[in-house]
């Protein structure tokens, strides 16, 4: 019972790698390509993770693999976002059948500063319409 | 049943690897080039972990350990390393 537990979680933590290489060179652009690899390749170590742990059965061995769980769950996003926003920093192509940058009309590449448009106080920016009294009942 | 398992996790690691190195190749910018090399990492983290069910040697995992804390610690490294050279 063992043995088919743990051979599952191996194949699966193994597919999910192949996913994720398979992601990472088919994909068109960063994001994307992050994506695939950060996700995918986190969730295959975590599985094969399971997969020791059920092996040894074991109290430290338990405790081992649940360190390095949590420990890539801690580390691969806040990895995936600073390599992300250095790749969006220096001005890495997105793909071209990219559809929504919002950082593009409030960011500014040059000083590194972010607006959101609300600057000058909640004034700055045009209120809804008022409500015509004529219509009140 | 295991040792047969274990072979063919090696050989879709292997495959991965391969790929992850394709793109660590020929990747056109230098980020693609760091999500990969992370890519590798994770790889080479499920492998140790294959090799330590396949040896019985449970101490592998304290090396699963280092790979995986180095590893993050590269891709910060390089991360601040682009956003640093972009600003002179």
């Amino acid at each position: 019972m063992t043995d088919i537990i743990v051979s599952i979680l191996l194949l699966a933590g193994a597919s999910f790698m192949l996913l994720a290489a398979v992601g990472i060179v088919r994909l068109p652009d960063l994001p994307t390509r992050m994506h695939a690899s950060t996700k995918a390749g986190a969730m295959g170590a975590m599985f094969t993770m399971a997969g020791v742990a059920f092996f040894f059965a074991d109290g430290v061995v338990l405790a081992r693999a649940f360190a390095i769980v949590v420990f890539i769950l801690i580390t691969s996003p806040i990895a995936a976002h600073v390599i992300g926003r250095a790749g969006y920093f220096i001005g890495t192509p997105l793909w071209s059948g990219t559809i929504k940058d919002e950082l593009r009309d409030n960011y500014d590449s040059q000083t590194h500063v972010l607006r959101s448009g609300y600057e000058d106080g909640p004034g700055s920016v045009a209120p809804p319409p008022e409500p015509n009294p004529d219509k009140n009942v | 049943m295991i040792p047969f398992v274990i072979n063919i996790v090696y050989f879709l690691l292997s495959l991965a690897l391969l790929l992850a190195f394709i793109r660590l190749t020929q990747g056109p910018s230098l980020p693609d080039r760091v999500v990969a090399l992370e890519l590798i990492a994770s790889i080479v983290v499920g492998f140790v972990g294959v090799h330590a069910i396949d040896t019985g040697i449970s101490s592998l995992l304290d090396v699963a350990i280092v790979i995986a804390l180095t590893a993050f610690l590269a891709a910060i490294g390089f991360a601040r390393f682009l956003e640093r050279g972009t600003q002179e």
